[in-house]
Protein backbone atom coordinates (compact mmCIF):
# COMPACT_ATOMS: atom_id res chain seq x y z
CA UNK A 1 0.00 0.00 0.00
CA UNK A 2 3.06 2.22 0.11
CA UNK A 3 3.49 2.58 -3.57
CA UNK A 4 1.18 4.60 -4.60
CA UNK A 5 2.37 7.32 -2.40
CA UNK A 6 5.52 8.74 -3.94
CA UNK A 7 2.98 9.58 -7.64
CA UNK A 8 -0.06 10.53 -5.74
CA UNK A 9 1.52 13.63 -4.47
CA UNK A 10 0.28 16.88 -5.72
CA UNK A 11 1.90 18.24 -8.58
CA UNK A 12 3.65 21.66 -7.67
CA UNK A 13 1.71 24.10 -10.24
CA UNK A 14 -1.40 23.86 -8.95
CA UNK A 15 -0.10 25.45 -5.58
CA UNK A 16 1.64 27.96 -7.70
CA UNK A 17 -1.32 29.08 -9.34
CA UNK A 18 -3.71 29.47 -6.91
CA UNK A 19 -5.36 28.85 -3.27
CA UNK A 20 -8.29 27.76 -4.39
CA UNK A 21 -9.35 24.80 -6.41
CA UNK A 22 -12.55 26.55 -7.26
CA UNK A 23 -14.40 30.19 -7.49
CA UNK A 24 -17.60 30.71 -8.55
CA UNK A 25 -19.06 34.52 -7.77
CA UNK A 26 -22.44 34.86 -8.79
CA UNK A 27 -23.09 31.81 -11.34
CA UNK A 28 -25.92 31.07 -13.32
CA UNK A 29 -26.89 29.20 -16.29
CA UNK A 30 -29.69 30.13 -18.40
CA UNK A 31 -30.62 26.57 -21.09
CA UNK A 32 -32.99 28.13 -23.86
CA UNK A 33 -35.03 24.93 -24.91
CA UNK A 34 -38.49 25.11 -27.30
CA UNK A 35 -40.53 25.37 -24.49
CA UNK A 36 -38.62 28.99 -23.24
CA UNK A 37 -35.77 29.88 -21.13
CA UNK A 38 -34.80 27.38 -17.94
CA UNK A 39 -32.99 28.89 -15.31
CA UNK A 40 -31.00 25.80 -14.09
CA UNK A 41 -28.60 27.92 -11.70
CA UNK A 42 -28.92 31.51 -10.03
CA UNK A 43 -26.19 33.38 -8.40
CA UNK A 44 -24.01 30.72 -7.18
CA UNK A 45 -21.39 31.90 -5.30
CA UNK A 46 -18.94 29.01 -3.70
CA UNK A 47 -15.13 28.50 -3.11
CA UNK A 48 -13.86 24.91 -3.05
CA UNK A 49 -9.88 24.92 -1.44
CA UNK A 50 -7.30 22.53 -2.77
CA UNK A 51 -7.94 19.38 -1.02
CA UNK A 52 -11.32 19.96 0.09
CA UNK A 53 -13.77 17.56 -0.15
CA UNK A 54 -17.15 19.22 -1.03
CA UNK A 55 -20.57 17.51 -1.63
CA UNK A 56 -23.12 18.90 -3.32
CA UNK A 57 -26.79 18.20 -2.51
CA UNK A 58 -30.05 18.67 -3.54
CA UNK A 59 -33.40 17.41 -5.40
CA UNK A 60 -33.58 16.25 -8.90
CA UNK A 61 -33.34 19.86 -10.70
CA UNK A 62 -31.50 21.83 -8.15
CA UNK A 63 -28.30 22.24 -11.13
CA UNK A 64 -26.11 20.26 -9.01
CA UNK A 65 -24.95 18.62 -11.96
CA UNK A 66 -25.29 21.32 -13.73
CA UNK A 67 -22.75 22.99 -11.48
CA UNK A 68 -20.66 20.16 -11.77
CA UNK A 69 -20.77 20.14 -15.42
CA UNK A 70 -19.52 24.30 -15.69
CA UNK A 71 -16.64 23.78 -13.55
CA UNK A 72 -15.71 20.76 -16.06
CA UNK A 73 -16.39 23.18 -19.08
CA UNK A 74 -19.06 20.21 -20.36
CA UNK A 75 -21.25 23.51 -20.19
CA UNK A 76 -20.40 27.31 -20.18
CA UNK A 77 -22.21 29.86 -17.68
CA UNK A 78 -24.25 32.58 -19.32
CA UNK A 79 -23.70 34.80 -16.35
CA UNK A 80 -20.83 35.26 -13.15
CA UNK A 81 -17.85 34.21 -13.29
CA UNK A 82 -16.05 31.00 -12.59
CA UNK A 83 -12.59 29.86 -12.20
CA UNK A 84 -10.90 26.74 -11.78
CA UNK A 85 -6.76 27.53 -10.08
CA UNK A 86 -7.23 30.48 -10.96
CA UNK A 87 -8.06 30.33 -14.86
CA UNK A 88 -10.99 29.86 -16.76
CA UNK A 89 -13.25 25.96 -16.93
CA UNK A 90 -11.54 26.01 -20.30
CA UNK A 91 -7.64 26.69 -19.52
CA UNK A 92 -8.63 24.62 -16.37
CA UNK A 93 -10.22 21.54 -19.04
CA UNK A 94 -7.58 22.19 -21.68
CA UNK A 95 -4.35 21.86 -19.17
CA UNK A 96 -5.98 18.52 -17.43
CA UNK A 97 -6.32 20.27 -14.30
CA UNK A 98 -9.41 17.83 -13.31
CA UNK A 99 -9.90 14.17 -13.45
CA UNK A 100 -13.61 13.37 -13.70
CA UNK A 101 -15.99 10.18 -13.09
CA UNK A 102 -20.02 10.18 -13.94
CA UNK A 103 -22.79 8.06 -13.04
CA UNK A 104 -21.86 5.71 -15.60
CA UNK A 105 -18.66 4.33 -15.56
CA UNK A 106 -18.51 5.00 -19.38
CA UNK A 107 -15.23 2.68 -19.56
CA UNK A 108 -15.18 1.48 -23.58
CA UNK A 109 -15.91 -1.43 -23.83
CA UNK A 110 -13.84 -2.85 -26.43
CA UNK A 111 -10.78 -1.83 -23.99
CA UNK A 112 -9.55 -3.71 -21.43
CA UNK A 113 -9.22 -2.35 -17.64
CA UNK A 114 -5.86 -1.37 -17.93
CA UNK A 115 -6.56 -0.11 -21.22
CA UNK A 116 -9.01 2.15 -19.86
CA UNK A 117 -7.63 3.57 -17.18
CA UNK A 118 -4.51 4.39 -20.09
CA UNK A 119 -7.02 6.29 -21.81
CA UNK A 120 -6.11 9.60 -20.47
CA UNK A 121 -2.85 8.95 -20.22
CA UNK A 122 -3.08 7.34 -24.41
CA UNK A 123 -4.68 10.93 -25.16
CA UNK A 124 -2.09 12.80 -23.62
CA UNK A 125 1.32 11.43 -25.60
CA UNK A 126 2.42 9.33 -22.41
CA UNK A 127 4.82 6.78 -23.62
CA UNK A 128 3.86 2.86 -23.74
CA UNK A 129 6.29 2.30 -20.68
CA UNK A 130 5.27 5.50 -18.27
CA UNK A 131 1.47 4.16 -19.04
CA UNK A 132 1.79 0.46 -18.00
CA UNK A 133 4.12 1.51 -14.78
CA UNK A 134 1.31 4.47 -13.71
CA UNK A 135 -1.97 1.61 -14.71
CA UNK A 136 -0.14 -0.86 -12.67
CA UNK A 137 -0.15 1.45 -9.58
CA UNK A 138 -4.09 2.66 -9.95
CA UNK A 139 -4.71 -1.28 -10.33
CA UNK A 140 -3.23 -1.89 -6.88
CA UNK A 141 -4.80 1.34 -5.63
CA UNK A 142 -8.53 0.42 -6.80
CA UNK A 143 -7.81 -3.19 -5.97
CA UNK A 144 -8.11 -4.22 -9.35
CA UNK A 145 -4.80 -5.76 -10.11
CA UNK A 146 -5.73 -9.16 -11.29
CA UNK A 147 -8.66 -8.05 -13.39
CA UNK A 148 -6.26 -5.94 -15.55
CA UNK A 149 -7.12 -7.99 -18.81
CA UNK A 150 -10.58 -8.31 -18.50
CA UNK A 151 -12.81 -6.23 -20.34
CA UNK A 152 -15.57 -3.90 -18.45
CA UNK A 153 -18.76 -6.18 -19.58
CA UNK A 154 -16.71 -8.77 -17.09
CA UNK A 155 -16.68 -6.37 -14.31
CA UNK A 156 -19.56 -6.19 -11.25
CA UNK A 157 -20.85 -2.09 -11.64
CA UNK A 158 -19.16 -1.29 -8.24
CA UNK A 159 -15.77 -2.83 -10.38
CA UNK A 160 -16.65 -0.83 -13.29
CA UNK A 161 -17.16 2.31 -11.27
CA UNK A 162 -13.79 1.69 -9.61
CA UNK A 163 -12.20 1.50 -12.95
CA UNK A 164 -13.79 4.87 -13.89
CA UNK A 165 -12.13 6.13 -10.68
CA UNK A 166 -8.69 4.70 -10.88
CA UNK A 167 -8.85 6.48 -14.82
CA UNK A 168 -9.72 9.97 -13.50
CA UNK A 169 -7.00 9.73 -11.26
CA UNK A 170 -4.40 8.38 -13.98
CA UNK A 171 -2.81 12.17 -14.49
CA UNK A 172 -2.53 13.37 -10.69
CA UNK A 173 -5.31 15.84 -10.73
CA UNK A 174 -5.45 18.62 -8.40
CA UNK A 175 -9.11 18.56 -8.09
CA UNK A 176 -11.53 15.54 -8.90
CA UNK A 177 -14.92 16.37 -10.22
CA UNK A 178 -17.53 13.23 -9.69
CA UNK A 179 -21.12 12.68 -10.56
CA UNK A 180 -23.04 10.50 -8.55
CA UNK A 181 -20.44 7.74 -9.06
CA UNK A 182 -21.88 5.63 -6.56
CA UNK A 183 -25.61 6.87 -7.88
CA UNK A 184 -25.84 3.11 -9.54
CA UNK A 185 -24.57 0.74 -7.60
CA UNK A 186 -26.30 -1.26 -4.22
CA UNK A 187 -26.20 -0.02 -0.83
CA UNK A 188 -23.17 -2.28 -0.05
CA UNK A 189 -20.73 -2.06 -2.57
CA UNK A 190 -22.01 2.03 -1.90
CA UNK A 191 -20.76 2.06 1.17
CA UNK A 192 -17.32 -0.02 0.43
CA UNK A 193 -16.64 2.66 -2.30
CA UNK A 194 -17.09 5.22 0.23
CA UNK A 195 -14.71 4.30 2.27
CA UNK A 196 -12.23 3.47 -0.44
CA UNK A 197 -13.23 7.05 -1.94
CA UNK A 198 -12.28 8.47 1.12
CA UNK A 199 -8.29 6.08 1.77
CA UNK A 200 -7.81 7.17 -2.54
CA UNK A 201 -8.82 11.21 -1.92
CA UNK A 202 -6.35 10.89 1.54
CA UNK A 203 -3.42 9.59 -0.51
CA UNK A 204 -3.98 11.94 -3.85
CA UNK A 205 -4.66 15.34 -1.73
CA UNK A 206 -6.86 16.23 -4.50
CA UNK A 207 -10.07 18.40 -3.96
CA UNK A 208 -13.20 17.10 -4.71
CA UNK A 209 -16.70 18.06 -5.88
CA UNK A 210 -18.98 15.17 -5.61
CA UNK A 211 -22.29 15.32 -6.57
CA UNK A 212 -24.90 13.07 -4.72
CA UNK A 213 -28.59 12.40 -3.68
CA UNK A 214 -27.53 10.86 -0.66
CA UNK A 215 -27.64 12.63 2.49
CA UNK A 216 -25.66 9.94 4.27
CA UNK A 217 -23.08 9.59 1.82
CA UNK A 218 -22.48 13.54 1.50
CA UNK A 219 -22.11 13.60 5.05
CA UNK A 220 -19.69 10.86 5.62
CA UNK A 221 -16.89 11.93 2.43
CA UNK A 222 -17.23 15.53 2.58
CA UNK A 223 -15.75 18.38 4.43
CA UNK A 224 -18.51 20.70 3.81
CA UNK A 225 -21.89 19.87 2.19
CA UNK A 226 -23.44 22.42 -0.21
CA UNK A 227 -27.24 21.79 0.06
CA UNK A 228 -28.89 23.22 -2.87
CA UNK A 229 -32.20 24.09 -4.23
CA UNK A 230 -34.40 23.61 -6.94
CA UNK A 231 -36.81 26.28 -9.45
CA UNK A 232 -34.02 28.13 -9.66
CA UNK A 233 -31.55 25.94 -8.67
CA UNK A 234 -29.54 27.91 -6.28
CA UNK A 235 -26.93 27.27 -3.15
CA UNK A 236 -29.62 26.89 0.00
CA UNK A 237 -26.62 26.32 2.44
CA UNK A 238 -23.09 24.95 3.00
CA UNK A 239 -23.12 22.80 6.30
CA UNK A 240 -19.41 22.52 7.41
CA UNK A 241 -19.07 18.52 8.59
CA UNK A 242 -17.09 18.44 11.64
CA UNK A 243 -16.76 14.84 12.17
CA UNK A 244 -14.04 12.67 14.41
CA UNK A 245 -11.01 11.93 11.82
CA UNK A 246 -7.77 9.93 12.69
CA UNK A 247 -5.02 10.02 10.85
CA UNK A 248 -6.41 6.97 8.48
CA UNK A 249 -9.13 9.19 7.74
CA UNK A 250 -12.78 7.65 8.04
CA UNK A 251 -13.43 4.20 8.46
CA UNK A 252 -17.02 2.46 8.96
CA UNK A 253 -17.68 3.16 12.87
CA UNK A 254 -18.20 6.62 12.02
CA UNK A 255 -21.12 5.41 10.08
CA UNK A 256 -22.89 4.63 13.53
CA UNK A 257 -20.99 7.61 15.49
CA UNK A 258 -23.15 10.48 17.13
CA UNK A 259 -21.72 13.30 15.39
CA UNK A 260 -22.22 11.81 12.21
CA UNK A 261 -25.72 11.52 13.06
CA UNK A 262 -25.93 14.89 14.00
CA UNK A 263 -24.75 16.14 10.71
CA UNK A 264 -27.23 13.55 8.81
CA UNK A 265 -29.80 15.64 10.92
CA UNK A 266 -28.14 19.23 9.69
CA UNK A 267 -28.36 18.31 6.38
CA UNK A 268 -31.47 17.07 6.10
CA UNK A 269 -33.22 20.33 7.47
CA UNK A 270 -31.62 21.74 5.73
CA UNK A 271 -32.84 20.36 2.40
CA UNK A 272 -36.01 20.05 3.94
CA UNK A 273 -35.63 24.52 4.12
CA UNK A 274 -37.57 25.25 7.06
CA UNK A 275 -37.70 29.28 7.54
CA UNK A 276 -34.44 29.35 9.73
CA UNK A 277 -32.75 28.21 6.24
CA UNK A 278 -34.27 30.07 4.07
CA UNK A 279 -33.63 33.56 6.52
CA UNK A 280 -29.52 31.81 6.19
CA UNK A 281 -29.71 31.78 2.54
CA UNK A 282 -27.72 34.03 0.97
CA UNK A 283 -25.41 34.48 4.46
CA UNK A 284 -23.79 31.64 4.64
CA UNK A 285 -22.86 30.45 1.12
CA UNK A 286 -18.88 31.16 1.78
CA UNK B 1 -20.78 -35.49 -23.16
CA UNK B 2 -22.89 -32.62 -22.34
CA UNK B 3 -21.69 -30.78 -25.25
CA UNK B 4 -22.32 -33.45 -27.69
CA UNK B 5 -25.87 -33.50 -26.18
CA UNK B 6 -26.35 -30.18 -26.64
CA UNK B 7 -24.87 -30.30 -30.05
CA UNK B 8 -27.32 -33.24 -31.16
CA UNK B 9 -30.30 -32.08 -29.66
CA UNK B 10 -29.38 -28.50 -31.71
CA UNK B 11 -28.54 -30.27 -34.96
CA UNK B 12 -30.67 -33.61 -35.02
CA UNK B 13 -34.27 -31.36 -36.15
CA UNK B 14 -33.17 -29.58 -38.77
CA UNK B 15 -31.20 -33.43 -40.08
CA UNK B 16 -34.03 -35.31 -39.83
CA UNK B 17 -36.35 -32.54 -41.37
CA UNK B 18 -34.06 -32.27 -44.24
CA UNK B 19 -33.68 -36.09 -44.84
CA UNK B 20 -37.02 -36.77 -44.54
CA UNK B 21 -37.88 -33.77 -47.10
CA UNK B 22 -35.44 -35.83 -49.42
CA UNK B 23 -37.14 -38.93 -48.64
CA UNK B 24 -40.55 -37.45 -49.39
CA UNK B 25 -39.19 -35.71 -52.59
CA UNK B 26 -37.74 -38.88 -53.89
CA UNK B 27 -40.73 -40.57 -53.11
CA UNK B 28 -43.19 -38.25 -55.44
CA UNK B 29 -40.61 -38.17 -58.28
CA UNK B 30 -40.67 -42.18 -58.69
CA UNK B 31 -44.31 -43.17 -57.24
CA UNK B 32 -45.55 -39.97 -59.38
CA UNK B 33 -43.07 -40.51 -62.58
CA UNK B 34 -42.68 -37.04 -62.56
CA UNK B 35 -40.61 -36.09 -65.60
CA UNK B 36 -37.04 -35.05 -64.94
CA UNK B 37 -37.68 -31.33 -66.63
CA UNK B 38 -40.18 -30.91 -64.04
CA UNK B 39 -38.14 -32.25 -61.23
CA UNK B 40 -35.27 -34.40 -61.09
CA UNK B 41 -35.02 -36.87 -57.92
CA UNK B 42 -32.71 -35.88 -55.39
CA UNK B 43 -30.57 -39.48 -56.32
CA UNK B 44 -30.60 -37.89 -59.58
CA UNK B 45 -29.23 -34.82 -58.51
CA UNK B 46 -26.85 -36.38 -56.20
CA UNK B 47 -25.16 -38.17 -59.44
CA UNK B 48 -24.76 -35.68 -61.15
CA UNK B 49 -22.95 -33.65 -58.08
CA UNK B 50 -20.79 -36.32 -57.90
CA UNK B 51 -19.80 -36.36 -61.82
CA UNK B 52 -19.36 -32.87 -62.06
CA UNK B 53 -18.27 -32.21 -58.54
CA UNK B 54 -14.41 -30.03 -59.70
CA UNK B 55 -16.26 -28.44 -62.09
CA UNK B 56 -18.78 -26.98 -59.43
CA UNK B 57 -15.84 -26.47 -57.29
CA UNK B 58 -13.98 -24.08 -59.54
CA UNK B 59 -17.29 -22.32 -61.02
CA UNK B 60 -17.86 -21.68 -57.35
CA UNK B 61 -14.04 -20.12 -56.85
CA UNK B 62 -15.33 -18.24 -59.64
CA UNK B 63 -18.38 -16.34 -58.48
CA UNK B 64 -17.09 -16.45 -55.13
CA UNK B 65 -14.27 -14.54 -55.96
CA UNK B 66 -16.27 -11.98 -58.09
CA UNK B 67 -18.28 -11.99 -54.79
CA UNK B 68 -15.71 -11.08 -52.12
CA UNK B 69 -14.24 -8.44 -54.56
CA UNK B 70 -18.03 -6.82 -55.07
CA UNK B 71 -18.27 -6.73 -50.81
CA UNK B 72 -14.67 -5.23 -50.04
CA UNK B 73 -15.21 -2.62 -52.30
CA UNK B 74 -18.72 -1.56 -51.85
CA UNK B 75 -17.70 -1.98 -47.90
CA UNK B 76 -15.05 0.56 -48.23
CA UNK B 77 -17.09 2.75 -50.55
CA UNK B 78 -20.12 2.35 -47.84
CA UNK B 79 -17.26 2.99 -45.20
CA UNK B 80 -16.22 6.20 -46.45
CA UNK B 81 -19.18 7.43 -47.16
CA UNK B 82 -20.95 6.97 -43.93
CA UNK B 83 -17.60 8.35 -42.10
CA UNK B 84 -18.66 11.57 -44.55
CA UNK B 85 -22.03 11.42 -43.76
CA UNK B 86 -21.27 11.51 -39.63
CA UNK B 87 -18.97 14.24 -40.13
CA UNK B 88 -21.41 16.37 -42.31
CA UNK B 89 -25.12 16.97 -42.34
CA UNK B 90 -24.73 17.82 -46.24
CA UNK B 91 -22.79 14.88 -47.09
CA UNK B 92 -25.78 12.99 -44.77
CA UNK B 93 -28.29 14.49 -46.89
CA UNK B 94 -26.76 13.98 -50.35
CA UNK B 95 -25.51 9.98 -49.37
CA UNK B 96 -28.81 9.07 -47.46
CA UNK B 97 -31.35 9.51 -50.08
CA UNK B 98 -28.63 8.05 -52.74
CA UNK B 99 -28.49 4.89 -50.93
CA UNK B 100 -32.05 4.58 -50.62
CA UNK B 101 -32.41 4.63 -54.70
CA UNK B 102 -28.94 2.06 -54.98
CA UNK B 103 -30.95 -0.28 -52.59
CA UNK B 104 -33.95 -0.23 -55.00
CA UNK B 105 -31.56 -0.61 -57.55
CA UNK B 106 -32.89 -3.36 -59.83
CA UNK B 107 -30.00 -5.94 -60.50
CA UNK B 108 -31.47 -7.52 -63.67
CA UNK B 109 -31.42 -4.20 -65.30
CA UNK B 110 -28.29 -2.98 -64.37
CA UNK B 111 -26.43 -6.31 -65.46
CA UNK B 112 -27.03 -6.04 -69.10
CA UNK B 113 -26.16 -2.42 -68.92
CA UNK B 114 -22.99 -3.36 -67.11
CA UNK B 115 -21.92 -6.13 -69.68
CA UNK B 116 -22.81 -3.91 -72.55
CA UNK B 117 -20.43 -1.60 -70.51
CA UNK B 118 -17.53 -3.44 -69.84
CA UNK B 119 -17.24 -5.82 -72.24
CA UNK B 120 -18.38 -9.32 -72.17
CA UNK B 121 -15.03 -10.99 -70.79
CA UNK B 122 -14.94 -9.03 -68.29
CA UNK B 123 -15.58 -10.05 -64.38
CA UNK B 124 -15.77 -6.31 -63.84
CA UNK B 125 -19.67 -5.85 -64.36
CA UNK B 126 -20.40 -8.62 -61.84
CA UNK B 127 -18.18 -7.53 -59.33
CA UNK B 128 -19.60 -4.02 -59.70
CA UNK B 129 -22.97 -5.15 -59.10
CA UNK B 130 -22.34 -7.07 -55.73
CA UNK B 131 -20.44 -3.63 -54.75
CA UNK B 132 -23.94 -1.84 -55.25
CA UNK B 133 -25.73 -4.47 -53.37
CA UNK B 134 -23.26 -4.53 -50.40
CA UNK B 135 -23.08 -0.65 -50.55
CA UNK B 136 -26.62 0.17 -49.23
CA UNK B 137 -27.29 -1.75 -45.76
CA UNK B 138 -22.99 -1.12 -44.82
CA UNK B 139 -24.23 2.00 -45.70
CA UNK B 140 -27.09 2.60 -43.36
CA UNK B 141 -26.10 0.44 -40.68
CA UNK B 142 -22.65 1.78 -40.08
CA UNK B 143 -24.16 5.56 -40.27
CA UNK B 144 -26.24 4.88 -37.64
CA UNK B 145 -23.26 2.98 -35.41
CA UNK B 146 -21.15 6.14 -35.92
CA UNK B 147 -24.14 8.01 -34.58
CA UNK B 148 -24.43 5.86 -31.22
CA UNK B 149 -21.62 7.26 -29.51
CA UNK B 150 -23.13 7.70 -25.88
CA UNK B 151 -23.00 10.95 -24.04
CA UNK B 152 -20.95 9.61 -21.53
CA UNK B 153 -17.97 8.88 -23.44
CA UNK B 154 -18.79 12.57 -25.72
CA UNK B 155 -18.63 14.31 -22.65
CA UNK B 156 -15.47 11.68 -21.00
CA UNK B 157 -13.39 12.75 -24.43
CA UNK B 158 -14.46 16.23 -24.51
CA UNK B 159 -13.45 16.81 -20.37
CA UNK B 160 -10.03 15.08 -21.65
CA UNK B 161 -9.57 17.37 -24.28
CA UNK B 162 -9.21 15.32 -27.31
CA UNK B 163 -9.25 16.27 -30.91
CA UNK B 164 -11.92 15.11 -33.20
CA UNK B 165 -9.04 12.66 -34.81
CA UNK B 166 -8.77 11.32 -31.02
CA UNK B 167 -12.74 10.70 -30.83
CA UNK B 168 -12.95 9.06 -34.19
CA UNK B 169 -10.08 7.01 -33.68
CA UNK B 170 -11.14 5.83 -29.66
CA UNK B 171 -14.46 5.83 -29.33
CA UNK B 172 -16.66 6.89 -32.64
CA UNK B 173 -15.27 4.08 -35.33
CA UNK B 174 -14.34 0.96 -32.34
CA UNK B 175 -18.07 1.95 -31.45
CA UNK B 176 -19.52 1.49 -35.27
CA UNK B 177 -18.11 -1.48 -35.75
CA UNK B 178 -20.44 -3.99 -34.59
CA UNK B 179 -23.17 -2.06 -37.02
CA UNK B 180 -20.71 -2.37 -40.00
CA UNK B 181 -20.76 -6.01 -39.04
CA UNK B 182 -24.14 -6.44 -39.17
CA UNK B 183 -24.75 -4.60 -42.38
CA UNK B 184 -22.39 -7.03 -43.80
CA UNK B 185 -23.98 -10.15 -42.59
CA UNK B 186 -26.87 -8.74 -43.90
CA UNK B 187 -25.48 -8.10 -47.39
CA UNK B 188 -23.83 -11.23 -47.81
CA UNK B 189 -26.82 -13.73 -49.03
CA UNK B 190 -27.93 -10.97 -51.42
CA UNK B 191 -24.37 -10.13 -52.42
CA UNK B 192 -23.95 -13.87 -53.40
CA UNK B 193 -27.65 -14.16 -54.86
CA UNK B 194 -26.70 -10.82 -57.23
CA UNK B 195 -23.37 -12.61 -57.86
CA UNK B 196 -25.00 -15.49 -59.69
CA UNK B 197 -27.73 -13.74 -61.26
CA UNK B 198 -25.64 -11.28 -62.66
CA UNK B 199 -24.13 -14.43 -64.62
CA UNK B 200 -27.39 -15.10 -66.45
CA UNK B 201 -27.07 -12.24 -68.50
CA UNK B 202 -24.32 -13.75 -70.71
CA UNK B 203 -20.46 -12.54 -70.25
CA UNK B 204 -17.75 -14.59 -68.98
CA UNK B 205 -18.89 -18.84 -68.59
CA UNK B 206 -16.89 -19.36 -65.71
CA UNK B 207 -18.99 -19.08 -62.57
CA UNK B 208 -22.40 -20.86 -61.04
CA UNK B 209 -24.70 -18.55 -62.83
CA UNK B 210 -23.76 -19.11 -66.12
CA UNK B 211 -23.47 -23.35 -65.32
CA UNK B 212 -26.92 -23.55 -64.50
CA UNK B 213 -28.13 -21.46 -67.28
CA UNK B 214 -26.25 -23.53 -69.97
CA UNK B 215 -27.19 -26.91 -68.19
CA UNK B 216 -30.71 -26.18 -68.13
CA UNK B 217 -30.35 -24.79 -71.90
CA UNK B 218 -28.68 -28.08 -72.42
CA UNK B 219 -31.91 -30.11 -70.90
CA UNK B 220 -29.59 -31.41 -68.39
CA UNK B 221 -31.93 -30.55 -65.22
CA UNK B 222 -30.17 -32.87 -62.88
CA UNK B 223 -26.90 -31.20 -63.38
CA UNK B 224 -28.74 -27.64 -63.20
CA UNK B 225 -29.71 -28.43 -59.94
CA UNK B 226 -26.25 -29.51 -58.86
CA UNK B 227 -24.84 -26.12 -59.39
CA UNK B 228 -27.70 -24.83 -57.68
CA UNK B 229 -26.35 -26.77 -54.39
CA UNK B 230 -23.07 -25.46 -55.13
CA UNK B 231 -24.64 -21.85 -55.21
CA UNK B 232 -26.47 -22.70 -52.05
CA UNK B 233 -22.87 -23.86 -50.42
CA UNK B 234 -21.34 -20.44 -51.31
CA UNK B 235 -23.91 -18.58 -49.54
CA UNK B 236 -23.53 -20.72 -46.54
CA UNK B 237 -19.93 -19.74 -47.12
CA UNK B 238 -20.06 -16.30 -46.81
CA UNK B 239 -23.54 -15.80 -44.72
CA UNK B 240 -21.49 -17.83 -41.69
CA UNK B 241 -18.24 -16.26 -42.50
CA UNK B 242 -20.15 -12.50 -42.10
CA UNK B 243 -21.84 -14.17 -38.65
CA UNK B 244 -18.30 -14.87 -37.30
CA UNK B 245 -17.34 -11.50 -37.97
CA UNK B 246 -20.57 -10.02 -36.45
CA UNK B 247 -20.45 -12.54 -33.31
CA UNK B 248 -16.81 -11.25 -32.75
CA UNK B 249 -17.40 -8.02 -33.13
CA UNK B 250 -19.95 -8.02 -30.48
CA UNK B 251 -18.08 -10.19 -28.27
CA UNK B 252 -15.50 -7.59 -28.30
CA UNK B 253 -18.04 -4.82 -26.66
CA UNK B 254 -19.59 -6.91 -24.33
CA UNK B 255 -23.01 -7.31 -26.83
Amino acid sequence: MSTPVSTTGLPPAAFALAAHAVEATGVGKVFTTRAGAVTALEDVHLTIGAGEFVALIGPSGCGKSTLLRLIADLDTPTSGELTVFGRSPRAAREAQDYGIAFQQAGLLPWRSVRANIELPLELHGVGRSGRTVRSTELLELVGLTEFAGHFPHQLSGGMQQRVAIARSLAEQPSLLLMDEPFGALDEMTRERMQTELVRICAESRAAVVFVTHSIPEAVFLADRVVVMSPRPGRIAEVVPITLTRDAAGRDEDLREDATFFAAVTRVREALHGDGHVRAARGVDVR
Amino acid sequence: MRAVTVALRQWAPPLVLGLAFLLAWQALVVGAEIKPYLLPSPTAIGTQLALVAPLVWTSALATGANVLVGIVLGTAVAIVAAVAAARSGVVDELMSPTAAAVSVMPIVALAPVLNTMFGTTSTTPRRLIVAIVVFAPVFVTTLRGLRQVQPVHRDLMRAYAASPRQLSRLVTIPGALPYLFTGLRIASSTAVISAVVAEYFGGLQNGLGSRITSAAANSAYARAWAFVLGAIALGLVFYLATLALERAAARRTGG
